[in-house]
């Protein structure tokens, strides 16, 4: 139990003094993750208003794969990922392996999935609500799908924090696109795993702690800004 | 609210590319390693030397040897510097590298807990030591994850009479992780592990494990290091990648991996020739 009081006592330290090297990884992480959960949004919050919107064959299927696909393993998609970017692979002239952009589109992949299922459930509910003004309205799908997005924007701010979270906190896919390269691509996670294995159980867990109160600051503002938006909305 | 839309798309577009411009260095080289150089801080030391003599920025990437092995062969790095030299040698024969050096060299040691259960303690002979620990009993923990520290224990199990596939799982625990997440393994289950002597100084968890076997020349830990072929990899930067191959087999190079100490001690024993 001592490596606990130790750790808090470190984590302090670091915060306080502005260690350069954390400040250096806390922003690489938010940078890589933020832009990956940037990504997720642009591609997931669509696709999962248009399934949420259309009725075909084959659709029961295509639900339970994004279901599914929500649980895919970091490290599976990290491996994916390097065999498309190693270059050995179809993607390797681009020479974008062991760079931060690798591992935007690995973390973007991940949670692709979970945008997308959990848009499209939130967007399927209010599309119920919706559905007799809609018809009176004779819209177009496209416009269905943007005033759904719209309307539904701060259910989604959450389904994006929940892609966020999975990004910022994984560790298995970055740790294989990225390499763990100092001052290039080491981010809190893969820092975290490196002070394990070299035993500094404290400066891990310090690390640990730093990140939570990273992800907590992130929801903080998400939330306030979503109380700021509700209000005006509703004023 | 269509532009909006767009102006986010833009951003996040930006923000991407940002970050992918952002990684490119004019002059950098990565290097594919292994944990136990990465993790006793030897690069930590000697990479500002060389970064500051040549302007090359050399990027380590910390596997396993057999990974970085691997990796080299798909083109994904300039230069290898690993320990297995079987493997390294037919790395350079399959056309991947271009020449082996020799370059250092640390030794393995056996550690375990201080109460010793097997009673190895201040054995100097290898084989001996490995059969006495699976006939007592008491548990091993091996990496299991064909790096070159779990590829030099097998050679030194195949010599002895230990049936390692009849124990595995039992007292035979292989953890398929690095060297440091085996140490921690093995000092929570009480279990003896082969290491490095690097990554066993600078390891911080090492509560009431100590030494017990050292000294056999069969634990030697020879390292080589190798310029990925520029001929099969076109992405390789020959020039910056032969300069830290010459700079580290080099007379500056060799002094200054020898001045590299932890606590005092000196980790890695320069041997180019």
């Amino acid at each position: 139990m001592q490596d606990f009081g130790e750790a808090f006592g470190l984590a302090f330290t670091l915060v306080l003094s502005g260690d350069a090297d954390l400040f250096e990884i806390v922003a690489l992480s938010l940078r890589v993750s933020l832009s990956a959960t940037a990504l997720a949004c642009i591609i997931g919050l669509p696709l999962g208003a248009l399934l949420a919107v259309t009725r075909f064959r084959g659709r029961g299927a295509v639900l339970i794969l994004s279901n599914a696909l929500m649980g895919l393993p970091p490290v599976v998609v990290g491996l994916i990922v390097y065999l498309h970017l190693s270059r050995a692979g179809p993607l390797g002239f681009l020479g974008l392996l062991y760079t931060p952009a690798a591992m935007i589109i690995a973390q973007t992949i991940l949670i692709t999935p979970i945008v997308m299922a959990l848009s499209r459930q939130v967007i399927e509910d209010l599309h119920g609500e919706y559905a007799d003004q809609f018809r009176s309205l004779v819209l177009g799908r496209w416009q269905m799908v943007q005033a759904l997005i719209w309307d539904a924007r701060f259910s989604l701010l959450t389904v994006g924090l929940a892609g966020f979270g999975r990004a910022v906190a994984e560790v298995g896919a970055v740790m294989i696109v990225g390499g763990n390269i100092d001052h290039l691509t080491r981010v809190m996670t893969t820092a975290i795993a490196l002070e394990t294995s070299k035993g500094d159980l404290a400066l891990a867990l310090a690390l640990g702690l730093v990140l939570m109160v990273i992800a907590l600051g992130v929801n903080a503002l998400v939330q306030s800004l979503r109380m700021t938006a509700v209000r005006h909305a509703y004023a | 609210m269509s532009f909006k839309f767009r102006s986010s798309v833009a951003t996040a577009l930006a923000l991407a590319l940002s970050a992918g411009i952002a990684a490119a260095q004019d002059k950098s080289i990565i290097v594919q390693s292994t944990t136990s150089t990465a993790n006793s801080g030897l690069y930590d030391y000697l990479l500002p030397i060389f970064e500051k003599q040549t302007g090359i920025q050399v990027n380590v990437v910390a596997v396993g040897t057999g990974q970085a092995i691997k990796n080299a062969a798909n083109c994904d790095g300039d230069v290898l510097l690993v320990h297995a030299k079987p493997a390294e040698e037919k790395f350079v024969a399959d056309g991947m590298g271009v020449e082996r050096f020799d370059l250092m060299y640390n030794d393995f040691v056996i550690v375990g807990p201080d109460e010793d259960p097997a009673g190895v303690g201040g054995m100097t002979d290898a084989q001996d030591s490995l059969e006495k620990i699976a006939d007592s009993g008491a548990l091993f923990a091996s990496r299991g994850d064909d790096s070159g520290t779990h590829k030099k224990e097998m050679r030194l199990w195949a010599d002895t009479d230990v049936d390692l596939a009849a124990g595995s799982g039992a007292w035979y625990r292989e953890t398929g992780s690095g060297m440091g997440a085996t140490l921690n393994a093995g000092v929570g289950m009480d279990a003896y592990v082969m290491t490095d002597r690097a990554t066993w100084i600078s390891f911080d968890n090492k509560a009431d494990f100590e030494i017990h076997v050292e000294g056999d020349e069969d634990l030697f830990n020879q390292y080589g290091v190798i310029l990925v072929n520029p001929e099969k990899c076109e992405n390789v930067d020959a020039a910056s990648g032969q300069a830290f191959v010459d700079w580290v087999i080099s007379d500056a190079g060799q002094q200054a991996i020898g001045d590299y100490k932890l606590n005092g001690q000196q980790l890695f024993f320069p041997n180019a020739d």
